[in-house]
């Protein structure tokens, strides 16, 4: 009975207003995952394990295959000036840089497809941050990854011991062909904010893996901010490795003409008494602009006193731009608090310009208004001053570069 | 004292088989302190009039002059309008998601100012006029018009007019789909600001119901895209008692 009302929940939030583009979603009550299965291939950190893909693949059919410049079919070589990475710490913190077999590497999570377990079978050296146990941070960490023009592959690890709190800002920019994934490792009762900026130039291609293993009692929060890039396609990935951990997925992307960003989010809700919140806002302007946004929520049989809700809003500033949006939530048990999911998609157009123009309010500065609004909601949330006023300035820019 | 003047105005419209004309030389003159009735058939122009004014691009002026104290209205932009002291109450007002009303308001009314309205004072005006149109004060936190349900639109379009003062205010069906007791309130909140004496208030209804809380000092009939009769309040008694067809009749139908 407790299943059935949860469902039904569900789908009175669900909410679906296509604009060129699709907008779906479904809500699985299932026997067996369907999240694993409809991937080509099961999970693997060696790249021989999954086919070059055609396009045409569940997990593929979004993304064009030819901007990927050769990340996806193994003919992108690494070239040595790929980017240049900076990280500054606090004192308390353990910065290294380590070799593929040390074995902190890919404890959060698999590969899940052919560029990031290319990214895995690639890299030279991986860089490992260590928080140690009941380290409080008052500074952030932050870790600039910029583009110098070439190929990359890498890996990340940033590993919070018990009961440490921490504040991660990793700063993608500059121009770079780049596979890379990123473990976050919580210890049980650790928080970790991580903020992961995409400000990437035009041309630069990016694609990665984000696993966060959360401990028990542990919270995890994430701001995924996409603006720059030629395609940007992240898959920020959550599991629990105790009860009681929370998560909380935030995103805002601005998606410009001819940028294709993907995010492509899964919470595996694997143990019970776990909690999952996921809201990712986007904006698109201008020709062949093209957001994709996947919202994987499986929660399993054990996962008992499950608590999530995922939702994606869009505003489509223009003709021209797509939006593909498809929350999906999988239940395989009804013994749970709450599950739901929403996805909608809505137009800034001209009688709204108008409205607000015939309240003496300039064109531009009604744009303005209506993207910071929309994104405000958000950004607020972030809580690193320098951070949030580069997001609003970009936003501004973004919006002036369109008139 | 603020004139609005509109001459010999001819609007067109695109349609599906080509060009159409809905105003077909309309002559009109609203002084500040003045409250003029248009009344007409459905089709007749009376919206087209409005949006006109107010400069919607959907709408092409192909002869005749609309002016402000002198200044041409149709060189200005649309938000130029707005800060020159016009201001049109919208019949479907739209949806601004993201966008709160307290937000709104506060952009709106520093835009049509000149400068952004002191905070202490502001918040003071706009919780004031909320009270005055029955709006509960949790309505300023909503997005600007979404999920309003008709009677709270009309309300949020008087609440403008009351906070932006206008020199000349179209007030575009704002009757329309509003109960009595939605209709009163709304009225109130139009009468308000008329009696600063600031305003020249154009009345754009189909009905009569609305002139019974709202005095007019004029009534004008439209039909086939112009005015074709002026009168004071007693023409509005002639429309209730015999309706419009004396006006239809013989003419194109739109």
């Amino acid at each position: 009975m407790r299943q059935k009302a949860s469902n039904t929940e569900a789908m009175a939030q669900a909410q679906n207003i296509p604009v060129g583009g699709t907008t779906s979603g479904s809500i699985a009550v299932a026997a067996e995952s369907t999240v694993a299965t409809r991937m080509s291939a099961p999970p693997s950190f060696d790249v021989a394990d999954f086919p070059v893909p055609h396009g045409r693949e569940e997990e593929w059919r979004f993304t064009p295959l030819e901007r990927l410049r050769g990340l996806h079919d193994g003919t992108a070589v690494a070239t040595g000036d790929g980017v240049k990475i900076d990280i500054e710490a606090p004192e308390a913190v353990v910065v290294e840089t380590v070799g593929r077999d040390d074995a902190r590497l890919g404890k959060a999570g698999v590969p899940v497809d052919r560029v990031a377990a290319q990214a895995y079978s690639s890299f030279e050296k991986a860089g490992v941050v260590t928080v140690p146990k009941e380290t409080v941070l008052t500074e952030p960490i932050r870790i600039a990854v910029h583009g110098q023009g070439g190929v990359a592959y890498g890996h990340q690890v940033i590993e919070l011991g018990a009961f440490a709190e921490a504040v991660v800002v990793i700063d993608h920019t500059g121009d770079a062909v780049l596979a890379a994934n990123v473990d976050y490792i919580l210890g049980d009762g650790a928080k970790l904010t991580v903020v992961s900026v995409q400000d990437w130039d035009d041309k630069a291609v990016h694609v990665g893996q984000h696993n966060a293993l959360i401990g028990r009692d542990a919270t995890f929060k994430s701001f995924v901010v996409t603006f720059g890039g030629d395609l940007v396609r992240l898959h920020p990935r959550v599991t629990y490795a105790g009860t009681g951990g929370e998560a909380e997925l935030f995103g805002l992307y601005f998606t410009d003409a001819g940028q294709h960003q993907e995010h492509r989010l899964l919470v595996d809700h694997n143990v019970p008494h776990c909690k999952s919140n996921a809201v990712y806002k986007g904006a698109l302007q201008g020709e062949d602009a093209h957001a994709v946004w996947i919202g994987d929520v499986l929660i399993e049989a054990k996962a008992e006193g499950t608590d999530t809700y995922e939702m994606n809003r869009n505003l489509v500033l223009t003709d021209g731009a797509r939006v593909d949006s498809v929350p999906n939530l999988e239940i395989e048990t009804g013994e749970i608090v709450g599950a739901g999911h929403a996805s909608a998609t809505g137009r800034f157009d001209d009688e709204q310009l108008f409205y607000l123009m015939a309240r003496g309010i300039p064109a531009d500065e009604a744009r303005r208004l209506v993207v910071r609004g929309f994104f405000a909601e958000l950004v607020q949330q972030i809580d690193v001053d320098d951070i949030e006023e580069r997001l609003l300035a970009k936003i501004d820019e973004e919006l002036e570069a369109s008139v | 004292m603020a004139t609005l003047e509109i001459r010999d105005l001819h609007v067109t419209v695109e349609v599906e088989n080509g060009t159409k004309e809905i105003l077909k030389g309309v002559d009109l003159t609203v002084k500040q302190g003045e409250t003029h009735a248009i009344m007409g058939p459905n089709g007749s122009g009376k919206s087209t009039l409005a949006y006109s004014i107010a400069g919607h691009p959907k709408y092409t002026i192909t002869q005749g002059t609309v002016t402000l104290d002198g200044e041409d209205v149709l060189e200005m932009e649309v938000d130029e309008r707005a800060r020159a002291g016009m201001f049109l109450a919208m019949q479907y007002p739209v949806e601004v998601p993201g966008v709160s009303v307290s937000n709104f308001l506060r952009t709106s009314a520093t835009a049509i100012r000149g400068e952004a309205p002191k905070l202490r004072t502001w918040v003071k005006e706009v919780k004031e006029s909320m009270a005055a149109l029955h709006m509960d004060q949790a309505f300023a936190e909503r997005n600007v018009n979404e999920g309003f349900s008709g009677g709270e639109k009309k309300r949020h379009e008087i609440l403008q007019m009351e906070l932006l003062k206008p020199k000349i205010a179209i007030l575009d069906e704002t009757d329309s789909g509003l109960d009595v007791d939605a209709l009163r309130v709304v009225s109130e909140g139009v009468n308000r600001v008329r009696e600063t004496g600031e305003v020249g208030t154009l009345l754009i209804t189909h009905y009569t119901r609305i002139l019974r809380y709202i005095k007019p000092d004029f009534v004008h009939v439209f039909a086939n895209g112009r005015i074709a009769e002026s009168g004071g309040p007693e023409l509005a008694d002639k429309l209730e008692a015999e309706g419009y067809e004396a006006y239809t009749k013989g003419g194109v139908s739109a």
